[in-house]
């Protein structure tokens, strides 16, 4: 029988060695897997490759990650925010290394990689230094930048509903990075706020086939108290 | 003579949005352009994390922590809104099926370059967002800014100074002192405030402007609207 349930959270996170390059979905705090990040804080894996649009803020959710020094680079578009300060001193202490990109060509590094295309080539970023040291070509007389897939070991994602084959759907702009970080990623591990009886999920609203999930537990709530202390 | 305020130079901008548009609006001063718009068109805002048809700021009490636009900031959705992932957002970005981005910048070159995300070389944390992605992609680009900085440095130049967001891609500027049509001339003012002569804004600006027969004059509209 295929069911893709775990019974916690350790279980849904086993087996993330050091060193593994990790999505997490979200755009701020709209579709972020606090519980998975939760657990994987717990967890204490070290030197992750972390691929996320921004690098979180406060003292919970995504932001504990760099906080307890287990992020060693960062895939993002947008690393400055209301902890902007602080992520900068880490790079210049040199502790973390971040890749700045533009937030479109993230989104299809991220695509291309679970569509099983290595490379691809875009117009944005063409005569900028965010171009610089790339393969470029003319079509129909525009500039274009040649960018490669970036996929991962694992993908951590929030979903809405889904069921035990890990269908899934998403609530309002909590879909964001979701489905295609569950598409790119070796493991991909979902929290849904619902798991529903298979079949009660009207196929035509399903936006990631279950094909793309390989563990899924139910999503709870992570209190302010629970996130601890960190630098 | 007068300068716009911010509102003013967002209110300004909005008269120009056609019925039908789907527009997006870039982080800051060209946010308040969505409090502008005129009554009777259908103009439908998108924001790159997913959504067409985004409608204003929810009342204190009512945010949802799933409805936030490009700059987190919370929103509504306005009956007839769509969503959609990150990827196909900006597939509609890059792919020219936005009428019009309005961004705001540091520097506008004469031949349409855009300064807007990073003001030194070496910042480790300079975030570039989706700018450069819009600035290349949607059908048009217009600007709303300060025609001057702080320090009154012009912002239009020959050359922008500071790293580049997109290479000739800007079509309109919107300041506090002018309108200005980018033009493969170069700049060409098609409004200017009251009061204020050619030669005043010739001065204010880091490249030669030239004046469109019948200049008219740049209204605060934040009362019409």
């Amino acid at each position: 029988m295929l069911d893709r349930r775990c019974d916690s959270v350790e279980k849904a996170l086993e087996g993330i060695k050091d060193g593994s390059r990790i999505m997490v979905s979200g755009f701020g705090e709209a579709g972020r897997p606090n519980m998975l990040i939760k657990g994987l804080i717990d967890s204490g894996v070290k030197d992750i490759e972390l691929v996320s649009n921004n690098a979180g803020a406060g003292y919970e959710g995504l932001a504990m990650l760099f906080r307890h020094k287990m992020v060693r680079k960062l895939y993002c578009s947008f690393p400055r925010g209301s902890m902007g300060a602080e992520v900068k001193k880490w790079v210049e202490e040199g502790g973390l290394e971040i890749e700045v990109m533009p937030q479109g060509t993230l989104a299809e590094r991220i695509r291309a990689a679970g569509c099983g295309i290595p490379a691809f080539y875009t117009p944005t970023a063409y005569g900028t230094k965010l171009a610089e040291g790339k393969e470029t070509r003319m079509f129909d007389g525009v500039g274009h930048v040649l960018e490669t897939a970036l996929k991962a070991d694992v993908a951590l994602v929030k979903a809405y509903k889904a069921d035990r084959w890990g269908n899934l759907t998403y609530l309002n702009l909590a879909r964001n990075f979701a489905p295609l970080m569950a598409m790119a990623a070796t493991t991909s591990i979902v929290e849904a706020d619902e798991i529903v009886e298979l079949g009660a999920l009207e196929p035509n609203i399903i936006v990631t086939p279950g094909i793309c999930v390989d563990r899924l537990v139910t999503s709870r709530r992570i209190a302010e108290n629970e996130w601890g202390t960190a630098a | 003579m007068t300068p716009l305020t911010r509102e003013g130079i967002a209110a300004r901008l909005a008269q120009d949005i056609s019925d039908g548009w789907h527009v997006n609006l870039g982080i800051g001063m060209p946010e308040q352009v969505a409090n502008y718009l005129p009554e009777g068109r259908d103009i439908l805002l998108h924001s790159e994390n997913g959504i067409l048809g985004m409608g204003p700021t929810p009342p204190e009490g009512q945010e949802d922590e799933t409805l936030v636009n490009a700059g987190k900031k919370p929103i509504t959705m306005l009956p007839g809104a769509s969503i959609f992932d990150h990827a196909l957002s900006f597939g509609l970005v890059r792919g020219g099926h936005l009428q019009l981005c309005v961004l705001g910048a540091y520097q506008v070159a004469e031949n349409g370059d855009i300064a807007n995300w990073s003001r030194e070389d070496n910042d480790p944390i300079a975030s570039v967002g989706g700018a450069m992605d819009l600035a290349v992609g949607a059908q048009r680009i217009w600007v709303t800014m300060q025609h001057n900085d702080k320090s009154g440095a012009p912002r239009i130049l020959e050359h922008c100074t500071y790293p580049l967001t997109g290479v000739g891609c800007v079509k309109r500027i919107y300041t506090d002192l002018a309108v200005i049509d980018v033009t493969p001339e170069g700049f060409l003012v098609t409004e200017i405030i009251d009061g204020m002569t050619p030669k005043e804004l010739q001065d204010r600006s880091g490249a030669r402007l030239r004046f469109a027969d019948g200049v008219g004059k740049l209204l605060d509209q934040t009362r019409a609207a």
